[in-house]
């Protein structure tokens, strides 16, 4: 087992708690939603051409939740992803976070809600190659105007959380993937996010690596950060509160699974004995 | 055949396909192909019109001149070995001439009413010379304004214009050369120094009968007399005044139609100078321009060889479509630097007046076409050579995987960069990512800045020009059109450069800049970054520009020129900080379109 469990659960921050408390979702954490869509629909092209990548989802992610969204290449797992994120604009529909219409305000204030509410992990990690791990990790907090101080003390604490105080100096091209993750994690995870959505996370790394991210998954699972998660992979799907499968655009099944499998994943997927 | 076809047909496609950056690829090369064509023609042209002239008139291998003690001597000459014709003796006055209100000096030469064997003046206006007629010189009637029926005043007398001449016997005004015995002197005269009685400044030519001539003679005003010759051997007219004895301040000045050409293109000299400076620069900035558009396309060719060779081509197909490429460009920029060179050229050469030719008449020559098309072509294959040798060295799987480069890595500034505002952080690190692609921004920004100084200060000394008398205000207007096609050029290809290193860098970070926009980056902040990637090294290049570019550039043209710097005014300090700044704010203009398109791409579509 990946040592990452006790210092992830320390990851839920002051922020959160403050707005769970807030709206009563500390002891409820599974219930209102943090994050919902109403018949969201997004159509690329014009005319007889057009395509619907997303065609009419309804979706409620309560905190602390964790769902996941599979289906075949090319379904709308990863437009319907930067829909909820605001990196992309529906075609019709209501998008609202934290209880905030979010589908219709401007380019900028999406760009503001992505710094403190919703924030990304990609399948490529998108880490700056000429930045170190931590300068990548601080680069998040440090447009959000926090002080290089507080950013860099807080890019530390996160890698010395995530396991990688010791590759904080080292550029990525010297990280292996599954670390390169974890680093796109720890980024994720500065400025204190509602929601943290990931896009197919083990979709580059070999099964040694995928292991170590499905354990980072559930561990922020486990300290109560709400995450969706797009993936072809069932291992990490098995790991949420809820799955969703997605075809052509629309979601075609919803299933409410166990609820997580702390501390014995490895063996729930196969990967270990 | 087919094989052909089809590298053309993938050539044509990609440029197609890339049409701006094909755009700007020709317009670097075409600056650099014009200029480089004007500074040739305007080489080739500048003894062209005075040949024209020679020719016309059957102008003089030598003139001699003498006051009447060496007349005899000058009628010797006639019959000296070598001399195979003659015309003159011809008396010759100093005297001052009134016309529109202006007096000038004039030396006034007494001619037959008949047809010269040698240095018949050819007339362009009116007839050739009768008793109370004069006939001036067309550069001098040019400068004056006067034309035929006008009436002028000379010695107190007047006489009608006749007629406007032109001759190979001597440079156009206000170059003429002595032939009086009062002495002349010609170009500009310090303030604060008088000239000796008697002496002429820049004295125009005209024409009279000899009668006219000799009734216009006085004691204070006495006769000197001209002869021209033709020579067996006009190629060896030095040596004929060296073993006649006669030169320049001996005892009878003589002038050989060599220095009277190098005298009469004095003024496109000048502007060929001022061009070929102008080349340097332009030259300088092209390949700036160049470096950035080929360093961008080198990743995109590399894939592109992977995807040929992919679908089975083989490495000398995919050399051919990649030469063919920039070869067609470089083949359209060649013929079009060309003709616009040639078309432009006779607007920055002297004007005709003084002669019969016009620069008009000159047109590229074959060397020229040959070096301009070298220099356009030797551009696209040494842009090709790069990618076409990795091609070749790389696996197709490799080629196919080509990555971009990876940025570099500064890390001083970006530790510096943590503690400015996002969109200068940002900024700050775009521009570490590419060190070589901000030098090439400073130093396009350096170069066009250095020229802009040097063009302040030409500007400076020729708007004082005409009062001095150096150049007349038809040349002045000449070489301020030499200028302003350079200003032109320079700056167009400085917008040019402007715009390419920043769609480079556009490109070059649309996934940095995806990134800082899912990161929480606004699109208004990665504009301004994007923008301010550029600006600064804009500011410091144009600091660099002013000193020591400008500084050094001048100091340099008068190197070459021989040139007096202590004539010249240097730029005030108010127009130095005007031209930092002004260079800075078009820079952030030129940018900001680009910068906007960047800041504001879709970023699922890049990431």
């Amino acid at each position: 087992m990946l040592p990452l469990g006790a210092g992830l659960r320390r990851l839920k921050t002051r922020k959160q708690n403050r707005i769970y408390r807030r709206s009563g979702i500390v002891s409820d954490a599974v219930g209102t939603p943090v994050l919902s869509a109403r018949g969201l629909r997004k159509e690329h092209g014009k005319g007889e051409g057009s395509v619907r990548a997303v065609d009419g989802v309804d979706l409620d992610v309560s905190a602390g939740e964790t769902v996941a969204i599979m289906g075949p290449s090319g379904c709308g797992k990863s437009t319907l992803l930067h829909l909820l994120g605001g990196l992309d604009r529906p075609s019709a529909g209501e998008m609202s976070l934290n209880g905030r219409r979010i589908d219709n305000i401007s380019e900028k204030a999406l760009a503001l809600m992505r710094r403190t509410e919703v924030s990304y992990v990609f399948q490529s990690f998108h880490l700056m190659e000429e930045l170190t791990a931590v300068e990548n990790v601080e680069l998040a907090a440090l447009l959000a105007g926090r002080s290089p101080r507080v950013a860099r003390r807080r890019a530390e604490e996160l890698l010395d959380q995530l396991g990688l105080a010791g590759r904080a100096r080292f550029l990525p091209s010297a990280l292996s993937g599954g670390q390169r993750q974890r680093v796109a994690v720890a980024r994720a995870l500065s400025n204190e996010p509602l929601v943290v959505l990931a896009d197919e996370p083990t979709g580059n790394l070999d099964s040694a690596a995928t292991l170590d991210v499905l354990q980072l998954f559930e561990d922020l699972h486990e300290s109560g950060q709400t995450l969706v998660i797009v993936t072809h992979d069932a291992r990490i799907a098995a790991t949420a509160d809820r799955k969703f499968s997605m075809r052509d655009g629309a979601f075609a099944d919803e299933t409410w699974l166990t609820g997580g499998t702390t501390g014995q994943l490895g063996a729930l997927v196969g990967l270990e004995d | 055949m087919g094989r052909i076809l089809l590298v053309v047909r993938l050539a044509l496609r990609d440029l197609r396909r890339r049409r701006t950056e094909a755009a700007l690829l020709l317009t670097a090369i075409l600056a650099a192909t014009t200029t480089l064509t004007l500074g040739l023609v305007l080489r080739d042209a500048a003894g062209d019109p005075y040949q024209s002239t020679r020719a016309a008139t059957n102008g003089p291998d030598v003139v001699a001149n003498a006051n009447l003690a060496g007349l005899a001597e000058l009628g010797k000459l006639a019959a000296a070995s070598g001399v195979t014709e003659h015309g003159g003796p011809y008396p010759v006055i100093a005297g001052k001439l009134e016309a529109s209100g202006r007096t000038s000096d004039v030396q006034a030469m007494g001619r037959d009413a008949t047809v010269a064997a040698v240095d018949q003046p050819q007339v362009t206006q009116g007839r050739w010379v009768s008793d109370g007629g004069v006939v001036l010189e067309a550069a001098f009637a040019d400068s004056l304004d006067v034309g035929v029926g006008d009436s002028v005043t000379l010695g107190g007398r007047s006489f009608e214009v006749v007629g406007v001449a032109v001759t190979a016997a001597m440079p156009p005004y206000p170059g003429a050369s002595c032939i009086v015995s009062a002495g002349c002197i010609n170009g500009a005269i310090p303030d604060d120094r008088d000239l000796p009685a008697g002496l002429l400044h820049n004295p125009g030519l005209v024409w009279l009968t000899q009668a006219d001539v000799r009734s216009l003679a006085s004691d204070r005003s006495p006769l000197s007399y001209v002869m021209n010759l033709k020579l067996a051997e006009p190629d060896k007219a030095q040596a004929f005044v060296d073993r006649t004895g006669g030169d320049h301040g001996g005892a009878m000045p003589m002038q050989t139609w060599e220095s009277i050409l190098a005298d009469a293109t004095d003024l496109a000299e000048d502007s060929q100078i001022l061009l070929l400076i102008g080349a340097w620069l332009l030259g300088l900035l092209a390949v700036a321009g160049l470096s950035v558009l080929v360093g961008g396309r080198m990743a995109d060719q590399t894939r592109r060889i992977g995807l040929l060779k992919a679908a089975g081509g083989t490495p000398v197909l995919v050399a051919a479509v990649l030469l063919a490429e920039y070869l067609l460009v470089a083949a359209v920029a060649a013929a079009a630097g060309l003709t616009i060179g040639a078309l432009t050229a006779p607007l920055l050469t002297e004007s005709s007046a003084g002669l019969v030719g016009s620069a008009g008449t000159a047109s590229p020559t074959w060397s020229t076409i040959t070096l301009v098309t070298a220099v356009a072509l030797g551009v696209a294959i040494v842009a090709t050579a790069v990618p076409a040798l990795r091609a070749a060295r790389s696996s197709t799987v490799s080629a196919l995987a080509d990555a971009a480069r990876p940025p570099r890595r500064t890390g001083w500034l970006i530790t510096v960069s943590t503690r400015l505002p996002v969109p200068l952080l940002l900024a700050l690190r775009i521009a570490a990512r590419r060190p070589r692609r901000v030098v090439l921004g400073v130093v396009s920004i350096a170069v066009t800045v250095s020229g802009i100084y040097v063009l302040l200060v030409l500007n400076a000394f020729l708007g004082g020009q005409p009062g001095i008398g150096a150049y007349t205000e038809a040349q002045v207007a000449v070489l301020r059109h030499v200028l302003l096609v350079w200003t032109v050029i320079l700056l167009s290809l400085a917008a040019v450069n402007a715009i390419v290193i920043t769609w480079a860098t556009v490109l070059d970070n649309r996934r940095a800049s995806a990134l800082a926009r899912a990161l929480g980056a606004t699109p208004r902040e990665v504009t301004v970054a994007l923008a301010t990637a550029q600006v600064l090294p804009a500011l410091l290049g144009a600091v660099l520009g002013v000193f020591p570019g400008g500084f050094l550039l001048f100091a340099s043209i008068n190197t070459i020129t021989g040139g007096d710097s202590d004539k010249a005014t240097l730029p005030a300090p108010w127009q130095l900080i005007a031209l930092v700044l002004a260079t800075v704010l078009v820079v952030a203009a030129l940018t900001s379109v680009p910068a906007h398109l960047g800041g504001h791409r879709p970023v699922t579509a890049t990431l």
